[in-house]
């Protein structure tokens, strides 16, 4: 049974969501010895694709296109849907991003599959395909089973550890035909921060709410996030006053994150925000309140003064890496 | 110029739901569970009804579900639609709902066709690509902002770590976020004329389900919070390296 894994390029470089895709597809493949094919669209380099071999893709398919290195949905469709038939593969597997699931959901249009988004499990084999999913924005598993033979699979992040001793991977060249219809949007500027570590990809999620009293007090939060080679967050009040850009809020409403390690300072706890970070491996409030809700979900906790109490700790993190 | 839109609303658990299971965690729990309109949703609605407000819309509000689903129907009309179709049937999963929008997307030839960027139920995030394929149109997501100029949208999507701002012809597919619109709160001229407009049933085409529902599960409970205290932050830090294992 073929697998097939999209592998999304951010900056020029492979997503280290996308290397845990293939790695999730190297796990399936050791139970039912497929191939595992990566596909990779857009102009990248060679040296850049290292990774992605090692973390197990016997092959790559390269779609050598210019216009393929802005994220243009319906191209990416089309693309991704040709190399599924082509690799004759079963299986397509994605990592969750802002683009991969509408993306996925045409493609299972386009091919018949099934699709199961949000998945939280290595499919079950042993009686037809089953897997887990993450529903009610965290809050529950579903169980589904897949009947379709051709299969999506969009997997959430923490799923499987990215493997790093497979072998090279061969590249391979792959020609698409696309449709004028594939690039009508027309992306006319793109603003991201430079250098920042992506809070969807981050192993630490640093977060302040409304208990740091403004935009003036994050470099504290920067600080101990640098240290802590984390990505910075904040909760929904503290972006809807732009303290904070909106793509750093996380919540029901924002960004869903499962880092191993969630941060957060001065953020009470509503229900609201717990529902996008109740994935994370471990949790940490610190907050000034001992009743904040926050407290309840944690797995460690400070009762403190976030302003005496986060300068102590990035000192204590910059003692711990000497 | 005035557009036709089309607006797709879930039916879902209040944020706040305590979320539950019955018959041997094969159903969801409705007891004592409040509905409202997907706060996605709720965004899309809110900018259709600005889009009326400032250069003239049409709004149909769509919804796939059964009979209990239509006081939430009544809600987005008093909130601004003209008239609602509710396609009578169970939304089984993404692709069933997918299909029954797009049947009724075919027959009625609107601009455009905005929904959440996800239900907060089941939280796929693929109704409105599947939608824009089933259709042959372009589908956009997560958007959050969105500027109507002749036949030409302006859009602002979010991506990670920022957002891009793309243009495309009418018609498009959606799907929404904040902060593209306010959320909107019926008035009492709203609650009052929303009985009066039309909602219309249909019945669902059928659909071959590929993925079906086994069980439901609940995370496992959480224990104590370890405090640590405040004078010694760094114990925290030792914690997290030695116990917990994450740094």
């Amino acid at each position: 049974m073929a697998i097939l894994v999209f592998v999304e390029i951010a900056d020029g470089i492979v997503k280290k969501s996308s290397l845990e895709a293939v790695s999730y597809g190297a796990e399936l493949a050791s139970n039912t010895s497929g191939p595992v094919t990566a596909l990779v669209l857009g102009s990248v380099s060679e040296d850049k694709l290292e990774a992605v071999g090692k973390s197990g893709a016997e092959k790559i398919l390269l779609v050598e296109d210019e216009r393929l290195n802005q994220p243009l949905v319906s191209a990416y469709a089309t693309a991704i849907a040709q190399a599924f038939e082509k690799s004759d593969s079963k299986t397509l597997i994605l990592a969750k991003s802002a683009l991969s699931d509408i993306v996925a959901a045409k493609v299972a249009v386009k091919t018949g599959a099934g699709i199961v988004t949000n998945v939280s499990s290595l499919p079950d084999l042993s009686n037809g395909f089953h897997v887990q999913r993450s529903i009610y924005t965290g809050k529950a598993f579903e169980n589904v089973s897949v009947k379709s033979e051709k299969k999506v699979l969009g997997i959430r992040k923490n799923v499987v550890q990215i493997k790093e001793d497979g072998s090279s991977s061969v590249i391979e060249k792959l020609a698409v035909d696309f449709s004028d219809k594939d690039f009508t949007t027309n992306i006319e500027k793109t603003e991201k921060a430079e250098g920042d570590i992506l809070l969807t990809e981050a192993e630490i999620v640093v977060s302040g709410g409304r208990g740091l009293k403004g935009p003036e007090n994050w470099g504290m939060i920067e600080e101990l996030a640098k240290e802590l080679g984390a990505a910075t967050g904040c909760s929904k009040p503290v972006s809807d006053m732009e303290w904070r850009p909106h793509h750093e809020h996380v919540g029901q409403t924002g960004v869903k994150v499962s880092p191993n390690l969630y941060i957060a300072i001065g953020i009470s706890g509503a229900i609201q925000h717990l529902a996008g970070v109740n994935s994370s491996k471990v949790l940490v409030a610190i907050n000034k309140d001992p009743d904040a809700p926050f407290f309840k979900a944690a797995d460690y906790g400070i009762v403190g003064d976030a302003f005496e109490v986060v300068p102590k700790l990035t000192e204590a993190v910059k003692a711990l890496k000497n | 110029m005035s557009i036709k839109i089309l607006v797709c609303i879930t039916h879902v658990p209040d944020t706040t739901s305590k979320i539950s299971f019955t018959d041997s965690d094969t159903k969801f729990d409705k007891n004592g569970v409040q509905y409202i309109i997907g706060p996605y949703d709720d965004y899309a609605l809110a900018r259709a009804v600005e889009i009326k407000e400032s250069g003239g819309a049409s709004i149909t509000v769509l919804n796939v579900g059964l009979a209990e689903t239509e006081p939430t129907i009544r809600k987005a009309l008093a909130i601004g639609a003209d008239e609602a179709i509710r396609v009578n049937a169970e939304p089984v999963d993404s692709f069933f709902v997918a299909t029954q929008i797009a049947e009724v997307a075919k027959e009625g030839n609107y601009d455009m066709i905005l929904m959440g960027r996800e239900s907060i139920d089941f939280n796929s995030g693929v109704v409105h690509g599947m939608v824009g394929e089933m259709l042959g149109l372009p589908s956009f997501s997560p958007v959050m902002k969105l500027e109507l100029n002749g036949e030409e949208v302006s859009m602002t999507r979010e991506i990670e770590g920022g957002k891009d701002h793309l243009k495309a012809k009418l018609p498009i597919v959606a799907g929404c976020q904040e902060p593209i619109a306010e959320w909107r709160i019926p008035n009492m001229r709203g609650i009052m004329t929303a009985r009066t407009k039309p909602l219309n049933v249909k019945e669902p085409v059928s659909v071959e389900q590929h993925v079906k529902t086994e069980k439901f599960e609940l995370p496992p409970p959480k224990g104590q919070c370890k405090l640590v205290d405040p004078e010694h932050p760094e114990e925290l830090i030792k914690l997290l390296q030695n116990e917990a294992k994450v740094l």
